[in-house]
């Protein structure tokens, strides 16, 4: 049977790790290198990168940071952050990237969408879609969450599938950042809305926070950051939680 | 030893060049005959379309030098694409042709039982046969899979299989072929293990 996905993400800024980290006696903490090899030995099922480098020359050596990478674990291996049009797909996955997720691009030129499944096949490109609340709907915010597209985010999630999306990485930017779970509600919009695998991203705390949104959304993966920096949540302690709940997980 | 990656511009080979580079094996990735040629061990792999692909190894004149190292008896592995690749026939875009080494056919899941389409992520296999290849490895080892087709032998080739809303071969093995329709270079402990197999044997 098809396992429940758990997807550790890191944000890289300059080649290096931003969020907070507390593993202990990991060397260079903040090192991507080194955090991408502890995942992969603690059966992270995927693992997802999310560039938010500024500056276009910067960006140049993201690639080879995900060369290096790719070098090392034997994970499948996402990488998003600032990709705007076929030269920067193809790029990351020349540098060893399995799949590549694309947000702002999208929503400003949804024909990208198109034009990358065809060239690179649907399965190695994720549409990432950062939805907040707003009056009784849902509505997609571009640029790292800045501006309000004004596009309805479940319209928004179907147009993508129809595009030839392969998956869709779905963050809810109300539970971004607050470990108060997913949001259950828009995930399960979502799930519902397309046929393509969902990947639920924003307010994940702790392993029940992942058994609600699997057993309520029906979503294909959970994607997390910051929770499993620190030992007492990491992976494997998580999945065993999921496998007691009856929740089919690769250990 | 000679290990060699198959080039015919489909997928990404390097990721499965750097599992062996990873497990101390060095693996040439190449296109060109003479190669294949020289090989103790060739490498199918591929992500992409059927029909795309046996046009491209025609073009490239790679069909007939990978018949002839299969039929010569060189180790060859086959995966998820280049798993198909060796059947008769896939009915992705009309019917087409494979290399047709292995008798049977390849077929998509059926949209009407499967609410998601490519199958997606990490699945566990039943091993019906023990094969060499997978020496070290427990049944129901999970997998990471990606595709929409799969393959359906004619003959009783199937060592382990995989369920996925239908039952299908996950493996087959004849003779010097051995083919997996999942990514073993992105399958962790579980697939580096079968690659080294693969080598070792």
């Amino acid at each position: 049977m098809l396992a429940k996905r758990i997807i550790p993400c890191l944000d890289i800024k300059n080649n290096e790790v931003v969020k907070g980290i507390h593993f202990e006696g990991l060397r260079g903490a903040g090192d991507p290198l080194e955090l991408a090899k502890r995942y992969n030995d603690e059966l992270a099922d995927e693992l997802m990168f999310l560039d938010i480098t500024a500056s276009h020359e910067k960006r140049k050596t993201i690639l080879e940071l995900v060369k290096k990478i790719s070098e090392n674990i034997f994970i499948p291996f996402s990488v998003g952050g600032g990709v705007s049009d076929l030269e920067d797909i193809r790029n990351l996955l020349n540098s060893g990237a399995d799949k590549v997720s694309i947000n702002t691009a999208a929503v400003l030129n949804p024909g990208l969408i198109d034009s990358a499944a065809k060239k690179f096949g649907s399965s190695t490109i994720v549409i990432a879609i950062d939805a907040k609340k707003l009056g009784e709907g849902y509505i997609v915010f571009t640029h790292g969450g800045r501006n309000n597209s004004g596009i309805d985010a479940i319209n928004w999630a179907k147009e993508v599938y129809n595009r030839g999306a392969g998956e869709i990485l779905l963050t809810s930017m109300d539970r971004d950042g607050t470990k108060n779970g997913y949001e259950i509600n828009l995930t399960s919009l979502v799930v519902r809305s397309v046929k393509i695998p969902v990947i639920a991203s924003g307010g994940a705390r702790n392993a029940e926070d992942m058994e609600e949104v699997f057993v309520k959304t029906g979503v294909s993966a959970a994607l997390a950051a910051s929770i499993f920096h620190y030992e007492e949540t990491g992976i494997i302690p998580i999945k065993r939680y999921l496998k007691s709940k009856g929740i089919n997980v690769r250990l | 030893m000679n290990i060699v990656i198959i080039d015919y511009g489909m997928g990404n080979l390097k990721n499965v060049q750097n599992a062996f580079n990873y497990l101390g094996f060095d693996a040439k990735i190449t296109g060109d005959y003479g190669d294949i040629g020289h090989a103790s061990h060739l490498i199918l792999p591929g992500v992409g379309g059927f029909k795309d692909a046996m046009l491209t190894l025609k073009q490239k004149g790679l069909v007939e030098p990978i018949k002839a190292a299969i039929s010569g008896g060189k180790h060859f592995l086959g995966i998820c694409l280049g798993m198909q690749l060796l059947f008769e026939t896939s009915e992705e875009f009309g019917q087409s042709e494979g290399l047709a080494v292995l008798k049977g056919k390849v077929v998509k899941f059926n949209e009407d039982n499967t609410p998601l389409i490519p199958h997606i992520g990490w699945n566990d296999i039943e091993i019906l046969k023990q094969a060499s290849e997978f020496n070290g490895i427990k049944n129901n080892a999970f997998f990471y899979f990606l595709h929409s087709y799969y393959c359906v032998p004619d003959e009783d080739i199937t060592v382990a299989t995989c369920s996925y809303y239908e039952r299908f071969a996950a493996c087959v093995k004849k003779n010097n072929i051995f083919a997996c329709q999942f990514h073993p270079e992105k399958s962790h402990i579980g697939g580096l293990t079968l690659l080294k197999n693969f080598i070792n044997n």
